[in-house]
């Protein structure tokens, strides 16, 4: 009974530098961000659609930053909402009371990255075969 | 799931909570989500099919019945989703209740700014 263990066994807090997000937490994290960016990419809609609306010489303009930069901004859209669509299918589905347990919900993880890679791809091969014709 | 499924029995008790608000944010997180998950495919490729098009096609497209239709729902539904999201993302992180309420004011009066602008132009396409 006085017996004292020298070495204990007690939980180790995330060595900061070495510590690796496990994919649910990286998930939630990237809806997140990709929510976010996509709500600032509202302001390039607006102003798509308000050029279009306005005429030829304010859209010659928004042509002009399409181009070079908004074209890789566009890139990042579609592989951004891509993401946030296929992980928001899965939350509804969080919200019917399924694969909430952590082997399923990881399992339906990987199920929508693959989704995203496929969709992302899909919609970066669309882009480019449209911006060259 | 019905609505009444994830209405709390005490909203019903107790009025609608410290929000004053009951269910509804969570609810229409998840009606505006579901309407995107049919609109915003179709957002995509009006936008694709138009990369490199010059002025008179895409506001020819945009001005059409059904991609006109398109837009306009997209920007409804997505601002609207996009003002639900982020008001829980300031939520989290915004801790000053002052700072908080000012910072959910300017977005929402921002995303509708930026919505009125986006939905009117394409209701001008479609109307000129």
């Amino acid at each position: 009974m006085t017996e004292q263990k020298t070495s204990v066994q007690r939980p180790l807090s995330p060595h900061l530098q070495v510590y690796r997000l496990p994919l649910l937490p990286l998930m939630s994290i990237s809806h997140r961000v990709t929510g976010v960016g996509l709500a600032f990419g509202t302001l390039v809609l607006a102003w798509w659609l308000a050029a279009l609306a306005t005429g030829p010489g304010a859209y010659a303009i928004f042509s002009a930053f399409m181009m070079p930069l908004g074209g890789l901004a566009l890139l990042g859209w579609m592989i951004a909402i891509a993401f946030h669509f296929c992980n928001g299918i899965r939350h509804l589905v969080w919200d019917t009371g399924h694969a909430l347990e952590l082997e399923s919900a990881e399992k339906a993880g990987y199920f929508v990255l693959a989704g995203w890679l496929i969709l992302s791809a899909v919609l970066v091969a669309l882009a480019a075969f449209f911006w060259a014709t | 799931m019905s609505k009444a499924n994830v209405t709390p029995s005490l909203k019903t008790a107790r009025g609608l909570g410290s929000a004053k608000e009951g269910t509804d944010h969570w609810w229409m997180q998840r009606l505006s989500a579901v309407a995107l998950m049919v609109l915003a495919p179709l957002m995509m490729v009006l936008v694709i099919t138009l990369i490199g098009e010059d002025y008179a096609t895409a506001a020819a497209k945009i001005g059409s019945p059904f991609w006109g239709g398109v837009a306009f729902l997209f920007i409804c539904a997505s601002f609207y989703h996009a003002h639900l999201g982020l008001q829980v993302v300031i939520e989290d992180y915004i801790g000053n209740h002052a700072a908080r309420l000012a910072t959910i004011i300017a977005v929402r009066g921002g995303l509708i700014v930026l919505g009125l602008i986006a939905g009117l132009s394409v209701l001008r396409l479609m109307l000129a």
